[in-house]
């Protein structure tokens, strides 16, 4: 099947690419920009003009909820709902139920998303032996099972013994360990960040040096390992600051943020508003400026969606007792654009962070429209308006804390290899 | 999902009596002086008014309480309201699903009010939130994040017996942290224009962003308590010796117990006011609590006029409508 795209504004920050132009698809892969290569014939024609052309979204950290919490969401759903947010590639974390700790549940977990067939989703592998931080899960594997890097998810390891040696074992394979800095202790039952809301509404809070001691502790062994490390989802601009100074020593350390904590703050918890509640929590308007800037100098290579669908009682209670994350699939896109138009980062550095930023980081092929690439790739309509809500949300899990935004952007086509996997007119 | 303050109706009136916080100066004076007007009630030989007869209020109790359900309780009979009391362990609903399930059983009951009491902060707005717009929800205390009616009867004493809050320092003293009394107190005092609130506790026991609702904090008890008209203790709880924080009752006592020898620093004819339970030797030497200054009891008293302003506010129901 070959597809010409015709007259897009081609973004691919990879290649440093920003150009009017079209572009042929082929066998699934990009053919040429520009100039049809000799003898293309196009099946389809999609004519792009006034719309962006961006490489498909990878996305470092989304839940599909299956297996294990299939009421909340399935691999079908979840895919479905990345296609229509114009995410090609989908990085799972372990903490499914089974954990992601032997090779048949992500040998499952990519089957069930090749039968789907809307995106690719890529199981991160679980760290220690059912996230429980005493023993090291089978890495070797999980590695040659597909994982592209390991993780305790949110599970904290407690024995500081235990991870050295897997950041060591992971180290000798050559594998990325994905870690999510969080003291259990200091951050004990709390729900909210420790500060002023937290102390107006009575909440039990998580203080900022949670993350800040446990990041200390994990770049110390990170340095003395050598491992190859990504912090997932950083929520403080202090966290921030201590990443920025390891890389600057040559820690081989890198970083992401959800698109999430780059907009809202504990601020936005208001009255108890429980499509607030996530972990870690929305700190203050000083840290999202300081991890707004962290993405702006590159310091946070990658924005990820921090996708943790839920179902509607899971939000339904008083704000403690209600369950942290919320639905992020489909407003990443949307609100990369927005980073642009508020004048966090340029277009091209808005896009890198949410593909070819992101790839890298785990070493996946994609998140480029290099000639020969895969051509997995979104069409976008950077004036379509629409209002976040419980109907247009695609994804099985409603609990956005955008609902009621009204947003710029939306992915008109979405082509996974070469396939449209989603379209729409809007 | 409506987040905003959930209090009030399109007009602006009470709905639901969640939190002092949001409601402005006015409204709080209108809450005392109508408590004012039923304070006397009490010393009537027929203690009641027909103000609610024929609304249906039921005690939501997810936490134990002998003192907040009882007051709540006669302020609503002497309204001439009916009352339903219901005690719900709250192991059994710690779930918001069987929460909910539970409300609407009782809409269909078709009450009134709900007065709630629940061990999660936020769980009044919560119910505030899901209720059918016919019924109004009163706070009895959720968590640790509100007892506005508790906050409400404090100020009412206070101005008892100081008057103008314009001239007065209050301090508070005790486990701020956990404290749902602490917060509203502050909430009432600040709106209600007091010269100075301060906070008095250590440091485990004290949020640290507590100076953003408008208080001096002291650590030293003797220093806090210097030149204050109004000295209110709170309880501590016995399970703060759990969880390292605190060394034991016997060390908090000798920093932060109230005995004559320290209520000395506060002005003369400085009242001591606690919500009580009291813990007697922990939180307070039992000569300041049944001492002259204390008017520990007559916030007992009061607690029932002011929940029948509240509960009388909410349902839109004032005295001038009585006579009928």
């Amino acid at each position: 099947m070959n597809i010409e795209i015709r007259n897009g504004r081609v973004i691919d920050p990879a290649n440093n690419l920003d150009m009017v132009t079209t572009l042929f698809i082929s066998n699934g892969r990009i053919a040429a920009l520009g100039q049809a290569p000799a003898g293309f014939k196009a099946d389809q024609t999609i004519d792009a003009t006034h719309r962006l052309v961006v490489p498909g979204l990878v996305d470092l950290q989304a839940r599909m909820r299956e297996p294990g919490l299939e009421h909340k969401g399935t691999i079908a759903s979840e895919t479905r709902a990345a296609a229509a947010g114009g995410i090609t590639t989908l990085c799972c974390p372990p903490d499914t139920d089974p954990v992601l700790d032997t090779e048949s549940v992500a040998e499952q977990m990519r089957q069930r998303a090749h039968s789907a067939g809307f995106a690719r989703v890529i199981p991160i592998g679980a760290l220690t032996a059912g996230l429980k931080g005493e023993q090291l899960a089978e890495m070797q594997t999980l590695k040659d099972a597909g994982c592209v890097a390991m993780s305790n998810a949110r599970q904290p390891i407690l024995n500081t013994l235990v991870l050295r040696r897997a950041l060591e074992y992971a180290s000798t394979l050559g594998l990325t360990v994905v870690l999510h800095p969080e003291d259990p202790y200091l951050a004990s039952n709390g729900c909210i960040h420790e500060g002023m809301v937290s102390t107006r509404l009575g909440l039990p809070g998580i203080p900022e040096c949670a993350e800040v001691i446990a990041i200390s502790r994990d770049l110390r062994l990170i340095e003395q390992t050598g491992v190859r490390a990504h912090f997932a989802t950083l929520s403080s601009a202090r966290a921030v600051e201590m990443v920025a100074e390891a890389r600057a020593r040559g820690v081989p350390v890198t970083a992401d943020v959800s698109m999430q904590q780059l907009f809202l703050t504990e601020m936005d918890v208001n009255y108890f508003n429980s499509l607030c509640h996530v972990r870690p929590p929305f700190r203050t308007q000083r840290d999202r400026e300081g991890i707004r800037a962290a993405v702006a100098d590159g310091v946070i290579g990658a924005i990820c969606s921090d996708h943790q669908p839920h179902d509607v009682d899971a939000k339904l209670a008083p704000f403690a007792a209600t369950e942290p994350g919320s639905s992020g699939l489909e407003t990443l896109l949307p609100l990369a654009l927005r980073l642009t138009a508020e004048k966090v980062l340029s277009l091209s550095q808005a896009i890198a962070c949410v593909t070819c930023e992101p790839a890298r980081i785990f070493g996946i092929d994609a998140g480029t429209l290099s000639v020969g690439a895969r051509a997995d790739l979104c069409i976008v309509d950077p004036q379509a308006r629409w209002t976040v809500s419980e109907k247009t949300l695609i994804s099985r899990g409603k609990n956005s804390p955008f609902l009621g935004w009204e947003l710029h952007g939306k992915a008109t086509h979405t082509l996974l290899e070469g396939r449209i996997v989603h379209e729409s007119c809007a | 999902m409506n987040t905003n303050n959930i209090q009030f109706d399109a007009q602006g009136n009470l709905r639901h009596f969640l939190s002092i916080e949001g409601l402005r100066r006015e409204k709080l004076v209108e809450i005392l002086d109508l408590a004012e007007s039923f304070a006397n009630i009490g010393d009537q030989a027929v203690k009641k008014v027909p103000l609610l007869r024929g609304k249906t209020i039921v005690n939501l109790f997810f936490e134990t309480s002998t003192r907040t359900r009882t007051t709540f309780e006669l302020a609503a009979k002497r309204l001439s309201a009916d009352v339903l009391n219901i005690n719900i362990a709250t192991s059994a609903t710690s779930k918001g699903e069987s929460l909910l399930d539970m409300l609407h059983n009782l809409e269909a009951m078709h009450c009134d009010m709900f007065v709630v009491r629940h061990a999660d902060s936020g769980a009044a707005h919560f119910i505030a939130q899901h209720v059918a717009p016919h019924i109004s929800v009163i706070n009895a205390g959720d968590g640790r994040h509100a007892h506005p009616t508790q906050g409400m009867l404090d100020a009412f004493t206070i101005r008892r017996h100081k008057g103008d809050f314009g001239r007065i320092r209050v301090a508070i003293v005790g486990d701020i942290l956990h404290s749902r009394v602490a917060r509203s107190e502050i909430h009432a005092l600040t709106t209600l224009g007091t010269a100075e609130v301060r906070v008095i506790g250590p440091k485990t026991l004290i949020p640290k962003e507590i100076g953003s609702l408008g208080v001096h904090v002291y650590h030293d008890m003797t220093e806090g308590l210097k030149d204050v008209d109004v000295v209110i203790m709170l309880r501590l709880q016995k399970e703060r010796m759990t969880g390292a924080l605190l060394p034991s009752e016997n060390e908090y006592f000798i920093n932060y117990g109230l005995t004559e020898e320290k209520l000395a620093y506060a002005k003369s004819d400085a009242i001591v006011m606690h919500p009580g339970p009291i813990n007697r030797g922990v939180e307070i030497d039992s000569a300041v609590a049944d001492g002259p200054q204390s008017v520990i009891l007559e916030q007992v008293s009061n607690g029932i006029a002011v929940r029948m302003a509240v509960m009388s506010m909410v349902l839109g129901r004032q005295p001038s409508e009585m006579e009928g």
